[in-house]
């Protein structure tokens, strides 16, 4: 057998090398696990049957605050199938100092017998059925020693504080002088922004199971990067890396949420502790306490401008909820960072930390709730200089990124701007608010900007040439949804010259090596960039016609060097949303009409799921808008709506016609041209439709979400 | 102390009869889930709030988390492995794909089957919430997006597919209308 011409080599073409092609990137193509999920053969991580399969059900703590006394594990290890009950005093020790961004206090479970927030696992609980699993789980006995315990965020806690800067905190900025020049300010707005407690609620609840197989722990898991897992799981544990391998084919939903979790950890501790395989699943009403969550955020904008609305000061500060337990800080001035430039920029973080679980990111992290605040503080400059909410955009757009003072790679937001107002029919809107009727309904339009950051992080990848004439690509990527299996065939296609359907795809599995995460909208941008030096390699080793032993020929690439060594500038997509709402202002009801977004977001790999994606975003910034929201029970400091029945989220008959669409975005800063598109599609949604609230009743919306009663009592 | 009696029950899933001695506190999810390895079915909350694990009884859409094993003998459970006809997709299932109607694929199996029934409902000229008229001389339901949003509200999806979902479900309802006509 010969190898088909590769790319980088012969442009020669003999009868035994097929044509080279390179159009599947840009061309739509349904998802190579289609039917797969479509006939309920893709297996999730809880899926996989296993023989002598033990299942752990998790004992969460029933206080906010205090001290376990006592684990009454006894009459629950004589009920019937019960296999073991761990907890702080048998379980195995831990590594500390282990975390997916640094030490993270929440990987130590039943370590000890302190209890820093309500819902916290106490004990794992294993039998034989899942049956005996729950009903042992319900029957256990915990007491504890109470202390009083505060879950109630505001932002002017005694307890709030500014971050150390770290990796994930940029540090705050201060340019210019934000107080003289909003006393020399012609219109000013001065607001508070808040929104709510956010969950992730995948479908897919986290699941794992975790056996010991000749000496190596091999892991079925629900996350976002297995590679990453493996390397946390070997830390935690102190155990080889070559030792631990970690899987994660199929991942229903993850949003930010599948990392390194609780179940994950408990699995592996039974695992180890029975010497059996132990699949441990969380319960949706555990997942509201053990894989993070938004946290709440109380921002407040300041805006200073000439009568003409350009920009003399932006002033941000966002203070979000944290926990006493594990830091997490909400980046909420990433928007203010980017998108409008004024004489004095000043942005600043706070945290308060509580006696609650520790947040995590969240889809389009900082992003989602700072574009709320500033978003909306925009149209109501706008309101108040009389200049149209686009126009207002456009004048103040900056030379450089605000924050950083760096160039932009790209920068094609008023390209958005143009081509949504253009569709929504955005000229025809009267800027007055109120001024639209239809039947009981108010209705008006809004708009807001998106902007995420396009970023890129070190991969592996290694590409087998075999001897059918076809190719076996390895990365430890994951799809978690987003099409990326599909995604990375097409560039894999493209890199090599070859037909797409020469190309299989194997990815979510650590023995492939390290890769990013599935997150931050980077997964796809990094892994094309391996996938794509390692067809470079691979031409290398193979020239056309030259003969493929039977195991094949195999290149790998590793793009740390090449991240590492690239210039400095702020690479960003953006975009535009639009949003048409009624509202009935005798109920307070808002009914999204439809919504539409143009995305500047580089090079589009598969057009079907990208628009799927950035669709899937925007109906999340529908859902913040009209409905999410975690509430606090500040008596038992757990949350009063951990079910899906409470804690709502947009259905089906909630979501109207909504329309994604972008426009040419060339950038080469990643060779790929891919700017990352998963979470783009949330920024700006909730302030588009709070935008359009206003225009639809003249009443500012404030506070998320818009619950009826906030409509209502904002009129009275 | 939880009892522990068992119980075996004769199971009809997709058409074949299976014996099988449960716990009686076994939902009919974790039967087919844990004891037949139709993994298809899943579990988004497994409390009657998300639909992810939406069997057909009888016909009729069903939550099976809500349903215990012993009392789904006697009736026939379709399940999203049951929906195809053989190798050939159901065109709710085609449609699925060529809609891009899901992202993570998890709800899917359940929004497959509630669509599947949803078009026997509308065969059976059942009005939804979202009908406007039900009197008789009103006529049958119209398959509008209107009405399959309303009726495929059971079925949470957290990607944010409803968009397609609509689209796919109404293509496989006209295409069914078409085959009736």
């Amino acid at each position: 057998m010969t190898a088909p011409s590769l790319p980088i080599t012969s442009t020669t073409t003999t009868e035994s090398t097929p044509t080279r092609t390179n159009d599947a990137v840009g061309a739509a193509n349904t998802r190579v696990e289609g039917i797969a999920k479509v006939t309920g053969q893709a297996r999730y991580a809880g899926d996989i049957p296993f023989a002598e399969l033990a299942y752990g059900w998790l004992v969460l703590s029933t206080v906010a605050r205090g001290r376990i006394r006592s684990i009454d594990a006894e009459p629950v290890l004589a009920m019937s199938g019960v296999l073991a009950v761990l907890h702080h005093g048998n379980a195995p020790r831990l590594q500390p100092g282990v975390g997916l961004m640094g030490p993270d206090a929440s990987t130590l479970l039943l370590q000890d017998d302190r209890v820093p927030y309500r819902g916290w696992p106490v004990a794992l609980v294993v039998a034989e059925t899942i049956e005996q699993a729950r009903a042992a789980a319900e029957a256990l006995v915990v007491t504890y020693d109470e202390e009083p315990h505060d879950v109630v965020f505001t932002a002017d806690h005694p307890a709030a504080h500014t971050p150390e800067p770290s990796r994930l905190v940029q540090p705050d900025v201060e340019r210019g002088d934000v107080e003289a020049e909003l006393a020399a300010s012609a219109v000013v707005v001065d607001e508070e922004y808040t929104t709510p407690e956010q969950y992730h609620n995948a479908m897919e609840p986290h699941a794992a199971m975790a056996r010991w197989e000749n000496g190596r722990l091999e892991v079925v898991d629900a996350n976002q990067g297995s590679h990453a897992v493996a390397q946390l799981l070997a830390a935690l544990f102190s155990l080889d890396l070559d030792s631990v391998r970690v899987r994660s084919e199929h991942v229903g939903g993850a949003f930010g949420s599948k990392g390194f979790n609780a179940h994950l950890i408990l699995a592996v501790m039974a695992a180890t502790q029975l010497d059996r395989p132990v699949r441990v699943v969380l319960t949706r009403r555990q997942m509201f306490s053990l894989v993070g969550y938004r946290p709440a955020t109380a921002q407040r904008v300041r805006l200073g401008a000439d009568a003409d609305g350009r920009l003399r000061a932006l002033d941000h500060e966002s203070v979000s909820l944290s926990s006493a337990h594990q830091q997490f800080v909400e980046a909420s001035t990433r928007h203010s960072r980017a998108l409008y430039g004024a004489d004095a920029l000043r942005v600043r973080t706070k945290v308060v930390p509580l006696d609650v679980g520790a947040p995590s990111f969240m889809r389009a992290p900082g992003w989602t709730p700072g574009s709320f605040a500033v978003e909306s503080a925009m149209d109501e400059l706008a309101e108040k200089s009389g200049e149209d909410p686009i126009r207002l955009r456009v004048r103040n757009e900056p030379a450089v990124a605000p924050g950083s003072g760096l160039p932009f790679s790209s920068r094609n937001v008023i390209a958005c701007y143009e081509e949504g107002a253009r569709r929504f029919g955005w000229a025809d809107r009267d800027p007055r608010p109120g001024t639209r009727r239809d039947g009981r309904w108010s209705l008006g339009l809004g708009m807001a900007a998106s902007a995420h950051s396009a970023g890129v992080a070190p991969a592996t990848a290694s590409i087998t040439a075999e001897a059918d004439g076809t190719f076996t690509v390895r990365i430890a990527a994951a799809d978690i949804g987003t099409g990326a299996r599909t995604a990375l065939i097409l560039i894999a296609a493209d890199a090599l010259g070859v037909p797409q359907e020469s190309v299989r795809m194997k990815i979510a599995d650590s023995d492939f090596g390290p890769a990013f995460l599935a997150g931050g909208s980077m997964g796809t941008t990094s892994w094309a960039w391996a996938i794509t030096e390692a067809a470079v390699a691979l031409s290398k080793k193979v020239l056309p016609g030259d003969p493929i032993p039977p195991e094949g020929i195999t290149a790998k690439a590793d793009t740390t060097e090449l991240v590492g060594g690239r210039e400095q500038l702020e690479s960003l997509g953006f975009g535009a949303q639009f949003a048409e709402v009624a509202v009935d202002v005798t109920t307070g009801e808002v009914r999204v009409r439809r919504m539409l977004g143009i995305f500047a977001v580089g090079r589009i790999v598969n057009p079907l799921t990208a628009r799927s994606q950035l669709i899937g975003g925007m109906t999340w910034g529908l859902s913040m808008a009209l409905h999410e929201g975690g509430v606090r029970d500040t008596a038992s400091g757990g949350l009063a709506n951990a079910d899906l029945a409470a804690y709502h989220y947009a259905s089906n008959a909630d979501v109207p016609v909504i329309e994604a669409d972008w426009v040419d975005d060339p950038d080469t800063y990643n060779p790929s041209g891919i700017k990352g598109l998963g979470e783009i599609g949330i920024v700006g949604g909730a302030a588009a439709i709070a935008n359009a609230v206003w225009h639809a009743t003249g009443v500012r919306q404030r506070a998320l979400p818009l619950r009826l009663d906030r409509v209502l009592g904002a009129g009275a | 102390m939880a009892s522990t009696r068992t119980t075996t029950i004769s199971l009809r899933v997709n058409g074949e009869t299976h014996s099988l001695t449960v716990d009686n506190r076994t939902t009919l999810l974790d039967a087919l889930r844990e004891r037949l390895d139709l993994t298809g079915t899943k579990k988004g909350c497994d409390q009657g709030q998300c639909g992810a694990c939406t069997v057909l009884l009888d016909g009729r859409r069903a939550n099976s988390c809500l349903q215990l094993a012993v009392a789904a003998e006697g009736r026939e459970v379709t399940t999203v492995e049951g929906v195809s006809d053989g190798e050939r997709l159901h065109p709710v299932q085609q449609a699925f794909l060529d809609f891009d109607a899901y992202q993570c694929g998890y709800c899917t199996p359940g929004q497959i089957c509630s669509a599947v029934a949803v078009i026997e409902e509308f065969a059976a000229e059942w009005p939804s919430a979202a009908t406007a008229d039900v009197r008789p001389e009103a006529g049958p339901p119209k398959v509008s997006e209107e009405e399959i949003r309303e009726r495929m509200s059971g079925n949470l999806c957290r990607c944010g597919a409803y968009v397609s979902i609509v689209r796919a479900v109404t293509e496989a309802a006209e295409a069914a209308k078409r085959v009736t006509a």
